[in-house]
Formats: structure tokens, sequence, C-alpha cells
């Protein structure tokens, strides 16, 4: 990086700390913006600096989401705030079956949070970006007084652009469809509490984080009848149904021996007395075609890294409850309801 | 999942459904109560009820000690939290559960109240730890099966001179329990074939504490693990004994489970714990030598006895049947409440919060299968 005449003494990244002045508008917050996010998520726009970034849309439909992400702790295995920020936004942008173009970041961060670790966040974000060829071209910054906080919060905003032809929305599921899963259910939930503070389990288990945007970009080209899209995060595969079938005035009929459920995330939830099937995922999504489509959009989904645990897992039913009905593994029914609250823990 | 899977083999699975459709005899009924909410919780879960013939019923017992907890202990609660101004640490389904006025542990978190999550109490300890110069109580609630944890952590901190650490004990014991609803039994309580007995509990007291089932009340009683084969093997040896005509305490679990139980626990327990002369269940009432406090020995660790709190009274909500539920007398479904305004997401009685409620179960897991 040039020297900035600006800031004659370089932040000090290694044992410096985020303080109120970094958020105050001034000389300490444009060296902030300088030396960690503009010198890893440099690109073109952001490198314009102004409040937006301008530029001009490709013809088609746009989607743009927002996302906010405060996870605890801001450091698991296989990813962290940084990346997830990244992947969560563009997965979400990517359920339109829309192409993603570029993300906008928003930082809150505590009073004391180490420059440390922002650095490492941010460069994780730049790596997860790159990655996925999606840049961050404008962002935010604000402080909050110590105790006010979690340490960071990050905000990310993404924009995408729908093929021609491809129409995919949760209110489009009908009776018959298929549903189908992209891979094992919970690796993210299970990943993040083995790193809680209050239960530091070992597990052998990455968080799944990824931008799913490629693997849509497959199964669109493939079937671009697809009707509905949607990335299992938190609530995981459960709640993800539940609004599905909600969206589209269906009940669904799911098959417990076809669910994909990696054997350490099974093992983890018996420990804690949860159910797999409502623990967080960041790097799957659920997909629901014509039954006739389902084999062809399988076998596209598992040719792709990202799909290739795909499973066909049910389908799409009449039922004017909108439920979703699970066949256990031992051939009786129950119901996978929503969530209520968040999912807690056993007594015994 | 080793010691896991081989207990929901779904081909094991149908060769007992298999037998307990030969074994039971259609000309008679089975109503057959689980005492455990950890096996209601299996039966649902699994969609166990879809195996068994139609003659053969599981009635839901009490045994969740979420569910029986009465509103004045968690309102007991809020009060040291709220005027007192501790900080209270407890396991986690016990947040939502619905105390006087409507009030909660997590509803009184969020109004500012210091209480804490925590997965086992040397959490409560390490917290009492950091934090010297604040009373830390450990609100500790279960059944036999978590009260030696609880007595470890009263020994820990005496051990450690831990001067801000107490325990509001509230735990209670099975047999007295199953003795009252036994007792009740008959033309004005539930109508009982036998019994699918506590497991992890047993782990602890072991099987002989239940020999009054066959002794005093004529019903069969075996000890079924939590497993979903476990509780069908019970559910095929309960069928036995009374197709049989034998009426004796039988051991499913014998994996964990042994006659005399675990006597180092045993110790711990009679070591710190005393009985209670009375304490209240929720939908049983007020029962003799059916809970625990500190002994005498450990009376500075009781939190109850550092802490004057005064109760008033408490009132279930209007038209609540959880206390019926708890008897087995009701079924979730005869309460006018259930799925109307009382659901897992606004639970108004207890059997509706923790996932081994009757009610929460029906709800969560069997709603499909009656009429709305």
């Amino acid at each position: 990086m040039t020297t900035d005449r600006r800031f004659p003494v370089r932040l000090d990244l290694r044992h410096g700390t985020v303080d109120m002045s970094h958020g105050a508008g001034g000389r300490a917050m444009a060296q902030l913006i300088a030396e960690v996010f503009q010198a890893h998520l440099d690109n073109d726009l952001l490198r314009q600096g102004n409040d937006q970034a301008l530029f001009t849309p490709p013809p088609g439909r746009l989607v743009m989401s927002t996302d906010g992400h405060v996870v605890s702790p801001l450091f698991f295995p296989g990813g962290d705030i940084g990346c997830l920020s990244v992947h969560g936004t563009i997965n979400d942008v990517a359920m339109a079956g829309a192409r993603p173009l570029y993300l906008a970041a928003g930082f809150i961060l505590e009073e004391g949070f180490a420059l440390q670790d922002l650095v490492r966040i941010v460069v994780s974000m730049a790596a997860a970006a790159n990655a996925a060829g999606v840049p961050v071209v404008t962002g935010d910054t604000k402080v909050v007084e110590r105790g006010k906080g979690d340490g960071v919060f990050i905000t990310t905003t993404g924009v995408g652009v729908v093929p021609a032809g491809v129409t995919i929305s949760g209110d489009l599921a009908r009776p018959g469809d298929a549903i189908l899963v992209s891979g094992s259910l919970g690796d993210h939930g299970v990943a993040v509490l083995s790193r809680r503070e209050n239960l530091g389990f070992e597990v052998k288990i990455a968080s799944d984080t990824a931008a799913l945007h490629g693997l849509v970009a497959a199964m669109v080209a493939a079937v671009p009848d697809l009707h509905c899209l949607r990335d299992p995060t938190r609530g995981g595969l459960a709640t993800t149904l539940n609004e599905l079938a909600h969206q589209s005035g269906v009940g669904m009929r799911i098959r417990e021996s076809a669910i994909p459920v990696h054997p350490a995330v099974a093992a983890a939830c018996e420990l804690l007395g949860l159910d797999p099937l409502y623990v967080a995922n960041e790097g799957k999504l659920i997909a629901i075609c014509p039954a006739a489509r389902a084999a062809e959009l399988l076998a596209v989904m598992r040719a792709h890294p990202l799909g290739a645990a795909a499973s066909l897992i049910g389908e799409v039913v009449a039922d004017p409850h909108r439920f979703v009905q699970m066949e256990t593994a031992f051939g009786g029914s129950r119901i996978v309801d929503w969530l209520a609250g968040e999912q807690l823990p056993r007594i015994c | 999942m080793k010691y896991i899977d081989e207990f929901r083999d779904r081909d094991l699975a149908r060769g007992l459904a298999a037998a307990i459709a030969a074994a039971a005899d259609p000309t008679r009924q089975y109503r057959l109560m689980e005492f455990c909410g950890g096996h209601t919780h299996a039966i649902f879960r699994y969609g166990l009820a879809d195996l068994m013939p139609a003659n053969v019923r599981f009635i839901h017992g009490p045994g969740c000690p979420v569910c029986v907890l009465p509103m004045a202990r968690i309102d007991h609660a809020i009060t040291l939290a709220t005027q007192h101004g501790v900080t209270l640490c407890t396991y986690a389904d016990l947040m939502r559960v619905p105390a006087g006025e409507r009030r909660s542990l997590l509803k009184a978190k969020a109004a500012g109240a210091d209480i804490r999550m925590i997965y086992s109490t040397s959490d409560a300890l390490r917290i009492a730890r950091e934090d010297p110069g604040r009373q830390v109580v450990f609100f500790a609630i279960g059944f036999e099966t978590t009260t030696p944890p609880t007595a470890v952590a009263a020994k820990v901190a005496r051990a450690e001179g831990l001067e801000n650490f107490s325990i509001f004990c509230n735990h209670v014991l099975t047999p007295p329990a199953l003795r009252t609803i036994l007792a009740t039994a008959g033309p004005d309580g539930v109508r009982l074939d036998g019994i699918l007995g506590p497991s992890h509990v047993s782990t602890v007291i072991g099987s002989q504490p239940y020999g009054f089932v066959p002794q005093l009340f004529g019903k069969p009683v075996v000890i079924a693990g939590f497993e979903p084969l476990d509780v069908m093997q019970s559910t095929l040896m309960l069928i036995r004994q009374l197709n049989e005509g034998r009426c004796e305490v039988e051991n499913q679990y014998t994996r964990t489970v042994t006659a005399e139980g675990n006597r180092k626990a045993q110790a711990l327990m009679a070591e710190v714990f005393r009985p209670r002369e009375t304490f209240e269940w929720r939908g049983l009432g007020f029962l003799p030598d059916s809970a625990l406090r500190l002994a005498d020995d450990y009376a500075d660790l009781d939190a109850e006895r550092r802490f004057a709190v005064t109760i008033g009274e408490v009132r279930e909500v209007k038209g609540c049947e959880c206390p019926a539920i708890l008897r087995g007398v009701k079924e979730p479904t005869d309460c006018k409440l259930f799925g109307t305004v009382c659901t897992p997401d606004n639970p108004m009685g207890s059997c509706m919060v923790s996932s081994e409620g009757a009610c929460a179960a029906y709800w969560s897991y069997g709603r499909f299968r009656y009429d709305h």
C-alpha cells in the first residue's frame, strides 16, 4: 500500500483496538477505512470513495437482498463472520435464480474490539468476495460504546440480475413437485455450537458456509422451470419447508431416511438434545421442481462440488393445513413443525 | 453412531411391531403409562403410535421435571433475580415456562434480570468464581437424574469456599409421584394396565424402588430406555406380563440400570440433601417426602435460607388442563386452550413448553392425526 499523507502514523493493527473516534467521521475513521476496509476489499467502485457506488445495471430484472450478521463466536471451524456475511447475502440473491453482481457492507464495531481481529474478518470477506466474483462496492462504519455491541455486527446488501425466462419464488410449489436438498444438514450450526464458550466440545465438523450462486447457475441452466429455491439458514430445513409450504398453500411429505446428516452432526445433536432438521446451514439449498425434472436436476446438483451429496427427500402434496409431514425411519409419521422460539437443550 | 443406531434400526422396529401385534390380545385393552417425558418425546418423534395395534394405547405421565414444577417456584426464582439482584443460572428448557401473571424467566431476562442459561453445574460455579462480588444462584431442577451433579456442585463450592454461590433446590423424586397417580387410579382417575418406568432416573436409584407398584397396586412395571426400540421392546414386555398374568418389575434398560442403581451417586445425594416434608407438584398437589432440600450441613448454600422471599398466591391460567393431563386423566386435545391460545409459541401451561411435555409433543409432532 502506498503511504497516505493524511495519516503519517499507520494504525497499530497488531495491538490496537477500535475506539469511538473510528466512528466519529473524522481523520481516524478515514484512516480505519483506508487501512482496513479499502486495503483489503479494494476494487474500482470502492476506490472512487463516494458515499455510494455508481454503476450501470445490466438489462433484466434486478434482485436485491439484505441480511444482518450476528454470530457468536466470531471465528468458528470453517469460517468466520466475514465470509459468512458475504456468502449469506450472495445466497439470498442467488435463491431467486439470480446472478449476484455487487455487495454493500455495513459494520457496527464495539469500542475495544481488536483491530487484529477486524483485519482478519475483512481479509476473510475479501477472499470470499473475490472467490465469488461479487465485489463489495460501498459500505458504512459505526462504532458503539463498549458493552453495547458484541464485537462486530455486519450487514450486507446484495444486488443481482435474474436471467430471462426464470421465475423462482416461494409461492410456486405445486402438489406433485419434488423436494431436493443440496447436501448434509446442520454442519454450520454444530460447528458454531462446538466453539461456544460454555460448550466447547470437540467435533470434526466445519461450517458449510459457501456461496451457492455457481450451483444455482448450473441448476437454472439445466432446469429453467425450477419452482422454488431457498437456503435453509436459521431454523434449518424444517423451518424453511414450513415457510415454503405456507407461502405456496401446500403440504409436504419428506422421508427421514433420505435426509443427509453427517454422523458427527447427528451425534452432537444427540448430545445436546437438538434436532438436526432445525439446525442452521450456510451453504445448502432446498430446491422444488416439477417431478418430471427431478432426476435431471439431481444429476446436475451432484455434478457440482457444492451439491455432491444432494438428495431427493420428498414431494409436495395438497394439504389445506399446510403441514410438513415426515415418514420416520421406522415407517411412522410425524409433523415437522415450525420452530417455536429457539431450540433449547433438554434437562435430561 | 455406535450405541445409538443399534436402537433405531428400522428392521428391528418392524420385527418388534409385528411381535406386539401378535402378542396383543384383540379382546382386551392395554393402557400403558409412559412415566417419563423422554418416552413421550420418543413415541411422537419416531411415530411409534403408528406401529401399535389400536388396542395398545400410551397414556402420558407426569415425568417431565419442567412440567411438574409449580408456577410459584418460578415466581420465587424470578423474585430472587429481580428483588435480590442475584445472577440466576438455570437449564435451558426452564426459561420459557409460564410463571404467575404471564411472566417467565425469559421475559424477566429481557426486562433486565441477570438470568443465565447454562449447560451444567460447572458453568454456574465458573460464573460465581469469575464475579466474587455478586451472588450467584443455581436454579436446580430435575428428578433423581440431575440431582447428583447438584450435590457435586455443593461439595465443590464448599471445598473452594465460594461464598457467593448458593442453590435454589427444586429436585423432586419419582416414586412418590407414581404412588400418587396409582393411588388415584380407578373410576375417578386414570385407568392403567401397566407402567413404562423411568430409565435415566433408575440409572441412579435402581429398579428396586418401584417394587411397591406391583406389590401395592397390582400393576406391572418395565424400566424402559428412551430410544424408540427400547420403548417398543418394553411395550412388548408389558403386554406379555399382562397376558401371562404376571405382575413384577422388569428391567428392559439393562445396559445402564441395575436393581440397586448407582451407590456412589446415592451416597452423594444422601450427604447433601434431605427429603422435604412436603412439596407441591404441578397437577398432583402437595406430596409428602417427594422432593429434596439441602441438608443442614449445607444450609449456608441454600438460597431459600440465604434470601428471604415471600410469594403470594399463584393462580393457574383459567381453563388450563395441564394438571389433569399430567395425571394421565385427560389428553391434550381435551383442553379447550390446546392449539387455540396455547401453542409452543405462546404456552399457557407447562405441558406446552418442554419438548417432553405431552401437549408440546401432540402439537409439534402429532396434530395432523385429529380433526381441526
